[in-house]
């Protein structure tokens, strides 16, 4: 209890001081998870609007693919992202094992799965008589879905929020691509687990303090856009 | 209100972006300048090359990428070519990965000891073992171990630490695995530590990374000075003749400076102000012999 106080505390002073390492890490991880959970996005909504709007053979075998992937571990994600590029690698050549661009390329895996996963049952959930309504109104196919996103954004905001959320907590793909270099690839998550292993408990609770406010603050001005308001 | 969604989400794109571009253009070096180091948890969790690699980098312009792992992850990193330099203490493989080809200029760069630690009531009653016993002290605090039936943790990851473990349980003559009373955790040095204080149990443990934790673990050291408990560290480059994208100047650079006067009078000094004694004792130039093996 006292080492939750004393976290806390070390949490709020470094918070207060601006302390140049944590500022560091704590924005990484916002760009890191923010830029794949914005990659995830564009995937996410067009694939999971494909997949429900159009009728093709294998439709529920590919759903539930799309739903397995919802779960999948970030470690596995990980291991097979590390050995897609590392070196010797067939991407290889991209030289891009241990930098940030991996890690938004591992995270990008991960969220796509879920923002898909809750953008297909968002477009599904919708009345089947909306989208002949829109056609006979005569919509192009384009605007068609174009309101059919408009009218899912609810639970598509909500496949954000669960792809975000995803991400920004991950820590198994995080430390094996980006390898938690010290000012260079560390992120929140990947540096809890450092100072964990240092026997820095206040140090790691701090940082975990630190991360579920920044979820929040995010969550916040997503849900603020989600409920129509202006974020000010 | 529609409206206001796709500006907020094209705010938030834009934003994203802009501090994913700041971050390269501040950060990223040329490529050559990337040293790969794959390394114990011992050095990083003791904090060790957060000391050593800013004074090496500021020196020589280079980036070195720390991947912290066991010391035989990280040779296989190595065999792999998908490091340049190694910083480990797993002697007995490492001998067998330049042997095989894998590394070239293996130097001596530092030492410190293992240390059997355990809870202070010391269940087994391993702290009774004298001195006078000599060698043989860390293999009978085992066999005391064992046959105490007291809790005992190996890293088991296949570290030099974990190396160096099952080859004192093959002296005591005794095959740990499946008993009751040894428990493996798959993780490093300083989680290991914690795991065993929060249960009262044994383990083996270099001597830095239990200094840098002490004070949160409630364990004490129970057996050292035994010669068979040395633990060296080599630094080893990576052979580029076998695979040519290893950055074969930079592995060399790093190596030469861990091995310089800079470098190990900082080792020397590293550690006394915070935890009273040094962690690691430099070495760089003398042979294994000198240390007493």
């Amino acid at each position: 209890m006292e080492l939750i106080l004393e976290g806390v505390r070390k949490a709020c002073a470094l918070i207060a001081s601006f302390d140049p390492e944590v500022l560091g890490i704590t924005l990484l991880s916002l760009k890191i998870s923010g830029l794949a959970t914005l990659i995830s996005l564009f995937v996410g909504v067009s694939g999971g609007t494909a997949v429900a709007l159009i009728k093709f053979p294998g439709k529920k075998l590919v759903i539930s693919l799309i739903n397995t992937g919802m779960g999948l571990p970030p470690v596995v994600v990980g291991l097979f992202v590390t050995v897609l590029i590392w070196r010797n690698g067939p991407f290889g050549f991209l030289e891009i094992l241990y930098t940030p661009a991996a890690m938004v390329i591992a995270q990008a895996i991960i969220a796509t799965p879920i923002v898909t996963g809750i953008s297909l049952a968002a477009i599904q959930q919708l009345p089947e008589n909306l989208r002949l309504q829109i056609m006979s109104l005569g919509a192009t196919r384009l605007q068609m879905v174009w309101i059919m996103i408009k009218e899912a954004r609810l639970p598509l905001l909500a496949a954000v929020m669960a792809g975000f959320g995803g991400v920004i907590s991950e820590v198994g793909a995080s430390i094996m691509v980006g390898g938690n270099i010290k000012g260079y690839s560390r992120v929140l998550t990947t540096a809890t687990v450092m100072e964990t292993s240092r026997g820095n408990f206040d140090m790691a609770i701090a940082l975990g303090i630190i991360l579920l406010l920044l979820a929040f603050c995010v969550n916040l001005l997503l849900t603020r856009i989600q409920q129509g308001q202006i974020p000010r | 209100m529609k409206r206001v969604k796709i500006i907020g989400l094209i705010v938030f794109a834009i934003t994203a972006m802009l501090f994913f571009t700041n971050s390269n253009n501040g950060q990223a070096a040329p490529q050559q300048r990337n040293i790969i180091l794959a390394t114990t948890t011992s050095t990083q969790d003791s904090g060790l090359l957060d000391v050593l690699l800013p004074v090496f980098e500021k020196k020589t312009g280079y980036f070195v990428k720390t991947i912290a792992v066991g010391s035989g992850q990280a040779m296989a990193m190595g065999q792999k070519g998908e490091a340049d330099v190694l910083l480990v203490h797993f002697p007995d493989a490492e001998r067998k990965f330049i042997a095989e080809g894998f590394g070239i200029n293996r130097r001596l760069i530092m030492h410190n000891d293992f240390i059997v630690v355990g809870p202070v009531h010391d269940p087994a009653n391993i702290k009774s073992i004298k001195s006078a016993e000599g060698k043989k002290m860390a293999v009978e605090s085992l066999i005391k171990i064992g046959s105490s039936g007291a809790l005992f943790l190996s890293r088991g990851d296949n570290s030099g630490t974990h190396a160096q473990e099952k080859k004192l349980w093959k002296a005591a003559e005794i095959n740990p695995d499946g008993q009751k009373w040894y428990q493996q955790t798959g993780l490093g040095m300083g989680h290991t530590l914690s795991i065993a204080g929060e249960k009262k149990a044994y383990t083996l443990a270099d001597r830095g990374t239990y200094l840098a934790m002490k004070k949160n673990l409630g364990l004490d050291i129970l057996v050292e000075g035994d010669a068979v408990l040395l633990n060296v560290y080599h630094v080893i480059e990576v052979n580029s003749g076998r695979w040519p994208k290893v950055n074969a100047a930079g592995a060399k650079a790093f190596a030469d400076f861990m091995a310089s006067g800079e470098a190990q009078a900082l080792i020397k000094n590293f550690g006394i102000n915070k935890f009273g004694s040094p962690l690691f004792f430099p070495d760089a130039g003398k042979k294994l012999e000198d240390l007493g093996t």
